[in-house]
């Protein structure tokens, strides 16, 4: 699977790696969701420095645990985002909702 | 303006197949040269395609999805992409950002990523025969690894 968590000070932070699109979008939905569920963290990291390919289900990734996180009043923060992936994170307005 | 080459693929719906027919669309059109960015908005738009196909053409069922690529020496890359699915009612509607009919997990944002990445898209759909989507994007020449018809 293409992630890594990790929980430290009210702050789960998922290390992806790979590519993610809408068939490897299931598993680390399942494997983020379970450890939001597991630990309530404040803060959800989303580690985007090791992705080598994303489409819009990346997108929706980011959307749907904001929406998780928002629910528990947590943040979402999004970190290392490549330049490659700059172009589809602007277009979708991702950055308006997360920190 | 000549066509260099041409392939066509068929697949079954099957979401194992986005990475598969993206990959394989990358590879066809290496005798371009395109760079890195410019092979990454064509994987990008081919997945995105794809994706539709699997998530709405067949609802996650069984069908075939075709994908159809063809080369020009002058840079040019046509793609069609298609199923045989259920079609789309309302195109206009369906192109949207941020429009899904599906919503939660999906940002809603597939054919506004196809517009954006690509330079040429259309959308072509008949309510329970399926959608074909043709995009086009120009690779520009860089005179390296020019195909054996243009070397003198």
């Amino acid at each position: 699977m293409n992630v890594k968590l990790t929980f430290e000070k009210n702050t789960l932070t998922v290390q992806l790696s790979g590519e993610i699109d809408h068939h490897s979008a299931r598993g680390i939905r399942q494997a983020v969701d379970a450890d939001i569920e597991k630990y309530r963290p404040k803060t959800l990291v989303l580690d985007f420095g090791r992705v080598k390919f994303m489409d819009s289900s990346g997108i929706g990734l980011i959307m749907g645990r904001y929406r998780m996180m928002k629910i528990a009043g947590g943040v979402v923060r999004i970190d290392h985002v490549p330049q490659h992936l700059e172009r589809l994170i602007a277009l979708s307005g991702v950055r308006q909702i997360t920190e | 303006m000549d066509l260099i080459n041409e392939m066509t693929l068929s697949f079954s719906s099957r979401s194992m197949n986005e990475n598969f027919a993206r990959t394989a669309v990358s590879a066809f059109v290496l005798p371009l040269d395109p760079t890195i960015t410019e092979l990454s908005d064509i994987k990008t738009a081919v997945s995105e395609a794809v994706t539709n196909c699997v998530i709405h053409g067949y609802e996650y069922g069984e069908g075939i999805i075709t994908v159809n690529a063809k080369i020009y020496d002058n840079g040019r890359i046509v793609i069609k992409i298609r199923d045989k699915g259920k079609g789309i009612e309302n195109i206009p509607q369906a192109m949207e950002p941020l429009f899904s009919t599906v919503g939660g997990e999906r940002a809603g944002l597939g054919f506004a990523v196809m517009q954006s990445f690509m330079d040429k898209l259309k959308v072509t759909s008949k309510v329970n025969c399926g959608t074909a989507v043709t995009m086009e994007k120009y690779i520009i020449r860089r005179g390296r690894a020019k195909t054996d018809d243009e070397n003198p």
